[in-house]
């Protein structure tokens, strides 16, 4: 496999290789947090700090980690962070804590964070490490983001806390409830899969423009 | 697909370089472990010191902010141990200071009682609803209620704390608390009007409120109550643990 | 025991483990093409789960409350560790148990079903029986959901998607449409 260059380390997980749009995971926290922005902020936020200072100390500290022993260090190395996230948001924003509750502390289960130290912090310089963090823990950011707008408008007719609709407005209730989080992200995959197909489509017709009139045939 | 490294029967790995002694692996291996866990902890720790106090400060406001609400803005309060002898101001024997049952009692300006404080939870619509309220003894009467905990259906049963107009009819309406459909009270003392389209939530805070007189009123009733706490201590005498045992860190 | 039923009930139906809490969509969203694997995976989680109650419990009452902040790296230490123990002793004693739940086991670990449930059973101040109903009540809520999801997948394999939707995001509907139904147990079981 040819080496990625840092500019491609750092974008990658941004969009290409999104955690939660394009790769499935870190799901959890991503469905449940997500039914108002502030949430999905201070959940984002929390997932990149611990993404990052993991990512920096397994790729510090590589050489010195037994293969044997790698997963189990890893996990003891993210569950520090977490910790310590959990003691910093409850300090300085308790009631955001008591909202994110258990998730917090479920940041360590996300398979998200022990994938990128498996598959790139326990190989790569430290500096390429926390650009790849820094991309995959931005494009877990937007998603939440994405997600959490999404269903906070509909959901409850505001974006962080500030009504848009006025008092007329009846929300959609199930958008800030688990229904509404499984809609949602259901709803931003189909219209990714409609979207690549339409490429699909188009560019199938490009390649063969002799009697290919529409995309019809090309399915 | 990427080669796994073997293991041998003696639990050494034989991915590169000659085979190591079996015994220098396994400590190496401990040894590790051991020292990551022990910097792990010690960093722990040291957050821990910083944000401990705060956290305990977050759960003193959060509580003096709901004893204002129910009790109607008293100057003072102590919290008081419940046991089976009754209320008291040291903890029973054996009872673990944060998770053991409290009632607070609240004082006015003038050194007097205004009342105690109960707080109570139990199984509503969705999850259990943890409420706290303001009890004047004397009179037999509610001073105030106000929801702690609730997931509760947001735009239905929600409104048990987001709909003042049923926050506020429990202030001065005596026990045991009757709820009646709206339109159907006779404007007895006693009686508040449940929400519409959320019977079960409203009915679960009246029950809460109900079980919870029954099982203390009668020591509420009887018990004497201690002097306000001197002016130096602030308005309590201990951090309080806010609500009963749901956070714990 | 009215409270210990209504514990078992609310984790199982009203507040299901995956349909509302969110906890282990990873074998969800993964595992469940298969009625057969869903219902392996669905016991795996349960024994785990159950396991798990006696644990905690034994950490929250003796050696946590020394250590408080020391809680979420010891709940993960003794999982992993039980789920490895465990794997070896199923290898060991039951080769053909091995070979049909022996590689769930070592997803079971990431999930967040079984952290989640430790960390929901210690904010609530469960003692131990109230812990363990809390922990089967869980089992069997990923479960159900975990087979219905799988025979309704099942049963879609054949039916004419449009090429847009053969992907997640059906699957995710779907889970959205079983939450909702979930949601009509709401109420069903007050105290």
């Amino acid at each position: 496999m040819r080496e990625t260059t840092p500019r491609e380390d750092l974008l990658r997980g941004i969009w290409k290789e999104n955690p939660v749009l394009v790769q499935l995971l870190g799901l959890c926290p991503a469905l449940a947090v997500t039914n108002t922005v502030p949430n999905s902020i201070a959940m984002g936020l929390a997932t990149f700090f611990v993404l990052l200072g993991s990512s920096f100390l397994v790729s510090l500290m590589k050489n010195w980690i037994p293969a044997e022993v790698r997963i189990s260090a890893y996990i003891l190395i993210i569950a520090t962070f977490v910790t310590i996230a959990d003691f910093v948001l409850a300090a300085v924003v308790p009631v955001i804590h008591k909202e994110l509750g258990a998730f917090i502390a479920l940041i360590v289960v996300n398979c998200m964070i022990l994938g990128r130290q498996e598959a790139f912090a326990s190989k790569r310089p430290v500096g390429r490490a926390l650009l790849d963090a820094a991309g995959t823990g931005a494009g877990f950011m937007i998603a939440l983001l994405m997600m959490g707008t999404f269903r906070e408008i509909l959901g409850n007719g505001s974006v962080m806390g500030y009504s848009l609709f006025g008092d007329n407005f009846e929300p959609w209730i199930v958008m800030i409830l688990p229904p509404g989080g499984f809609f949602t992200l259901g709803f931003i995959l189909l219209s990714f899969g409609w979207w690549k197909d339409r490429q699909a489509e188009t560019s199938h017709v490009r390649q063969w423009p002799h009697g290919v009139a529409s995309g019809e045939e090309a399915l | 697909m990427k080669e796994l490294p073997t293991v041998q029967a003696d639990g050494g790995s034989s991915d590169s370089g000659p085979p190591r002694a079996p015994q220098v692996a396994s400590v190496k291996l401990m040894a590790t472990l051991a020292v990551a866990g022990a910097v792990a902890g010690l960093l722990i720790v040291l957050v821990f010191q910083w944000a401990d106090p705060q956290i305990q400060a977050h759960r003193a406001a959060a509580l003096r902010a709901a004893l204002l609400e129910v009790l109607s803005g008293p100057a003072s309060y102590r919290s008081l141990y419940v046991s089976p002898a009754g209320l008291s101001m040291t903890p029973p024997a054996g009872v673990d200071t944060v998770t053991a049952e409290k009632v607070y009692i609240g004082y006015d300006d003038a050194g007097d009682v205004v009342g105690y404080a109960v707080t109570g939870g139990e199984p509503g619509f969705q999850d259990i609803i943890q409420l706290i309220f303001g009890y004047d003894a004397g009179q037999g009467r509610l001073l105030g209620m106000m929801v702690l905990e609730s997931k509760e259906t947001p735009g239905l049963g929600d409104k048990i704390f987001k709909d003042l107009d049923f926050v506020a009819e429990f202030q001065g309406v005596t026990a045991p608390i009757k709820g009646v459909k709206l339109g159907a009270g006779t404007g007895a003392d006693n009686e508040v009007d449940m929400i519409t389209g959320a019977t079960i939530s409203s009915r679960t805070v009246i029950d809460i409120i109900n079980h919870r007189l029954e099982a203390l009123g009668s020591a509420l009733e009887e018990h004497v109550p201690e002097p306000p706490p001197p002016p130096s201590a602030s308005s309590a005498e201990e951090p309080p643990a806010g609500d009963e045992g749901e956070e714990r860190s | 025991m009215g409270d210990l039923f209504w514990i078992l009930l609310s984790a199982m139906l009203v507040n299901n483990f995956t349909l509302h809490l969110f906890l282990g969509l990873c074998p969800f969203l993964g595992v469940s093409a298969r009625v057969d694997t869903a219902l392996r995976m669905g016991l795996a989680n349960i024994f785990v789960l159950v396991m798990t109650s006696v644990c905690v419990w034994l950490l929250n009452t003796f050696i946590l409350p020394y250590a408080p902040y020391l809680r979420l790296i010891s709940f993960i230490v003794v999982i992993a560790s039980f789920v490895q123990i465990t794997e070896m002793a199923i290898k060991k004693f039951s080769p053909t148990l091995f070979r049909q739940l022996g590689i769930f086991l070592p997803l079971i670990t990431t999930n967040c079903a079984i952290l989640g449930y430790a960390i929901f059973n210690t904010n609530r101040g469960y003692d131990f029986l109230q812990g363990l109903f809390f922990a089967i009540g869980a089992g069997l809520g990923l479960t159900l959901a975990l087979v219905l999801m799988a025979s309704i997948r099942e049963t879609s394999e054949t039916a004419s998607i449009p090429a847009m939707a053969r992907n997640m995001g059906l699957v995710l509907i779907i889970s959205g449409s079983l939450s909702l139904a979930f949601m009509g147990f709401a109420g069903l079981f007050t105290s």
